[in-house]
């Protein structure tokens, strides 16, 4: 018998994160680097201790090797409570067979057992590939002062942009009166950021509802809240004011590294009353050398740095060798960038390497179609030879042989 | 591998006043080093990475910044259902304050009475290295010594507060032992780390304390050397000797030695310390920063050139500081200059403020100070 929790939260953290291509190839997209330190799925993480829940659920499926390992014990988020704490969920047999996650919907149905352990009144349900900072307590005081029996939290996106979401439609009391998937001509701008709150009894209920539906596609926005509203169950929509950015791209992940370099950064990760919790690699700080130059940039622990940086994003390990440049790029754990290499509008995965006078990626204003420019993307171990280039928007999954200079 | 009959024994407290600025208010242990260590996270990491699991560190006083570091000693893997840390606090009858090392490990009677490991690590918090004493503890198996101490062979470092010069024979066997000054010549110096026997420490510790003798070099060391085998473990690393805040100025500067950084923070044997979950340092634009060493949660304007800056500094614009050692959560204003300066932790530096120490005597600026 475990103590009654009031509020328990679930992670989906299960699916392949396929738009992050070569970021994704062995590892799942919450696991994914991000902001110089952190990983994805710190976020979901620390806003949940940081609003007081400490039981959570974190769903596995695809490539789950890193993201068990990187979650351990729960320790580095306080999670490694007594009762609580953080559980990896993956599939498994049963006595009826065993399935994969069909969808969230029934990933969740699939631990019904986990959750009810727990006898919570709410459970929250949120994703692993999102970047914000949000007091679930607040929420749930929301979706709780209106007696709903779910509670999705929107937010405001430009009306210009509002075809690309699922859009909220709700009456003046915040009651959502209809969903509206990626919306030709947008009603309004409250996006749903995937993030809900449910009574659990209700949860409950019509997973199991969606469940005995063999037409269901078994996937929360598709499927049960569709079905809840037909039914006539209260859903509220809850406004989040604040950073908030879906990391599901490439664009999109660059983007929101970047957005940390902005000086009136809107994301504060150094706010000690709301901090962002993350597993810290074991190494001394880090070394910036004679020949050194950074510029608005992100350095961690462990790297070496005596190249340029402008608009750069070093995680931890890096090394950035002199002459070498990096601009507008992010940098993974380990990654090595040699002398006189460049680096420019580019990702570039753990632990690879980039040989000496090398050049990844092109600034927009070199690239003569617009349509052929993009972020380049170097894969985990990936080494990039001497002298080669890496034109935008390639994305580098296989070692690129030395060129030999004419 | 864990596990190896080993006990470690730290000191967290002798050689205080080699660094009487930074101990005034904590350990010796405590003294903030290396932008994000204390000073024990030296001993405590190469005796974890060597496979030792269970550690005694002995304090005496102001210790609660050693303890607040330490906690359940979980950032070294201590935290342990068998075994793992243990703070040793004064303890005895009436006047229970040590005075030296014998009467400091006669303390700590029951502690060494209830080890059920066969050997001790001795070690004090003065010598930053990265040091694997599975290989002392090889040497001493292989020699069948009765005391191993480990040595350096060089310049022995100014004003240590025990300085030991050993003489050895070709198989490194210690023939003499002699208690003098850096003369200022190569010798084979002690860095003040033994490993015994855990009964045979125990045996001296009572010889000695029966008789009144109260010198660990003299009444341990130099009495046993005719009738006991003691070796010497020659440590071919890099030492950075804290024996007053000269050499704390300068071993914090050997950082930024490339080869220094690399020996010292080997990752095949990280050196641990409390995690503070600081976001990475975020550079300005405009900031000038060369040859520096730079921890986490630092945000940068300004200009710093051959400084070791701890976690959460910030510095201004048009700044200036150089070959300071800047500790944690310091804030330096806008057009402020500071040069050959040490200072500690939360100090604020307004705006404009100019304050020059020079190489030999680097300013030091206590805790919380406004400047």
């Amino acid at each position: 018998m475990y103590p009654k929790q009031e509020c328990i939260a679930m992670l989906l953290a299960g699916g392949q994160g396929s738009r992050l291509y070569a970021l994704t190839k062995k590892i799942a997209k919450p696991a994914v680097p991000f902001g110089g330190k952190y990983r994805i799925i710190d976020f979901p993480l620390s806003n949940c201790v940081n609003s007081g829940i400490d039981t959570v659920g974190v769903l596995t499926q695809y490539q789950p090797l890193v993201l068990n390992d990187y979650l351990g014990n729960g320790q580095p988020w306080d999670l490694d409570t007594m009762y609580g704490g953080v559980h990896a969920l993956p599939p498994y047999q049963g006595t009826h067979g065993a399935d994969w996650y069909k969808g969230t919907a029934n990933a969740i149905y699939q631990n019904i057992p986990f959750i009810e352990r727990y006898n919570p009144d709410y459970v929250v349900i949120l994703s692993g590939d999102h970047i914000y900072k949000m007091d679930y307590s607040e929420m749930l005081a929301y979706h709780k002062a209106h007696k709903a029996a779910c509670t999705i939290a929107a937010y405001q996106v430009p009306m210009e942009e509002a075809s690309r979401f699922g859009i909220l439609n709700c009456n003046e009391d915040g009651t959502i009166y209809e969903f509206d998937e990626k919306p030709k001509v947008p009603k309004s701008n409250n996006a749903s950021m995937g993030i809900y709150i449910f009574s659990w009894d209700k949860l409950r209920k019509y997973l199991e509802m969606d469940e005995a539906n063999p037409d269901s596609s078994n996937d929360f926005g598709k499927d049960v809240l569709p079905a809840m509203l037909n039914a006539g169950e209260k859903m509220v929509a809850w406004k989040f004011e604040g950073y908030w950015k879906d990391v599901g791209t490439i664009d999109s992940l660059w983007e929101a590294n970047m957005d940390l370099l902005d000086p009136k950064d809107p994301l504060d990760l150094s706010d000690p009353s709301w901090r962002i919790y993350t597993r810290n690699p074991v190494m001394p700080p880090h070394f910036v050398g004679r020949n050194a130059d950074c510029q608005n940039s992100l350095v961690t622990e462990g790297c070496v740095v005596n190249g340029k940086l402008e608009f750069a994003i070093l995680f931890e390990g890096v090394q950035v060798e002199t002459g070498a440049q990096v601009t507008d790029s992010i940098i993974m754990p380990g990654a090595k960038v040699m002398e006189g290499a460049v680096v420019q509008y580019a990702i570039v995965a753990e632990d690879a390497v980039i040989g000496p006078g090398a050049v990844v990626g092109e600034r927009p204003e070199n690239v003569e179609n617009k349509d052929d420019w993009g972020i380049s993307v170097i894969g985990s171990g990936v080494k990039i030879g001497a002298n080669a280039v890496v034109k935008a928007k390639a994305m580098v999954e296989e070692d690129v042989p030395e060129v030999t200079k004419q | 591998m864990r596990g190896n009959n080993v006990v470690g024994i730290i000191f967290s407290n002798m050689h205080d006043d080699a660094l009487k600025d930074v101990t005034n208010i904590r350990t010796f242990g405590s003294v903030p080093f290396g932008g994000r260590y204390r000073t024990i996270d030296f001993p405590l990491s190469n005796m974890v990475n060597s496979g030792v699991n269970k550690v005694g560190v002995i304090t005496k006083s102001n210790y609660q910044s050693l303890m607040d570091h330490l906690g359940s000693g979980k950032a070294w893997d201590l935290s342990r259902k068998r075994e793992g840390l243990f703070i040793l606090p004064p303890f005895g009858n009436g006047n229970s304050m040590y005075g030296n090392r014998i009467e400091a490990l006669d303390g700590i009677s029951n502690f060494l009475n209830n080890c059920k490991e066969k050997y001790v690590i001795l070690c004090d918090c003065d010598m930053v290295c990265n040091l694997d004493f599975k290989k002392v503890l090889d040497a001493h198996l292989d020699t069948n010594a009765d005391i191993t101490v480990v040595y350096k062979n060089g310049m022995m470092p100014a004003d240590l507060s025990e300085p030991v010069e050993l003489e050895l024979n070709g198989q490194d066997k210690v023939t003499d032992i002699v208690a003098s000054v850096s003369k200022g010549e190569k010798c084979s110096w002690s860095m003040g780390i033994y490993v015994m026997k855990k009964t045979y420490l125990q045996q001296k510790i009572g010889e000695a304390v029966s008789r009144n003798r109260s010198n660990f070099i003299r009444d341990i060391l130099q009495h046993s050397v005719l009738e006991d085998k003691i070796y010497g473990y020659k440590f071919d690393g890099y030492v950075g000797a804290l024996t007053s805040m000269q050499s704390y100025f300068g071993v914090n500067m050997d950082l930024m030695k490339i080869e220094v950084l690399r020996d010292l923070f080997n990752p095949m044997r990280p050196i641990y310390t409390k995690v503070r979950d600081e976001m990475p340092t975020r550079y300005g634009l405009g900031s000038v920063v060369t040859n520096s060493i730079i921890a986490d949660g630092c945000v940068i304007e300004g200009e710093v050139e051959n400084c070791v800056l701890f976690r959460g500094v910030h510095v201004g614009k048009g700044a200036k500081i150089s070959n300071c050692i800047i500790m944690q959560d310091t804030v330096i204003g806008d057009n402020t200059v500071l040069n050959y300066l040490v200072s500690d932790k939360d100090v604020v530096f307004n705006d404009g403020k100019v304050m020059l120490g020079v190489e030999s005597y680097p300013v030091y600026v206590c805790k919380g100070s406004v400047v």
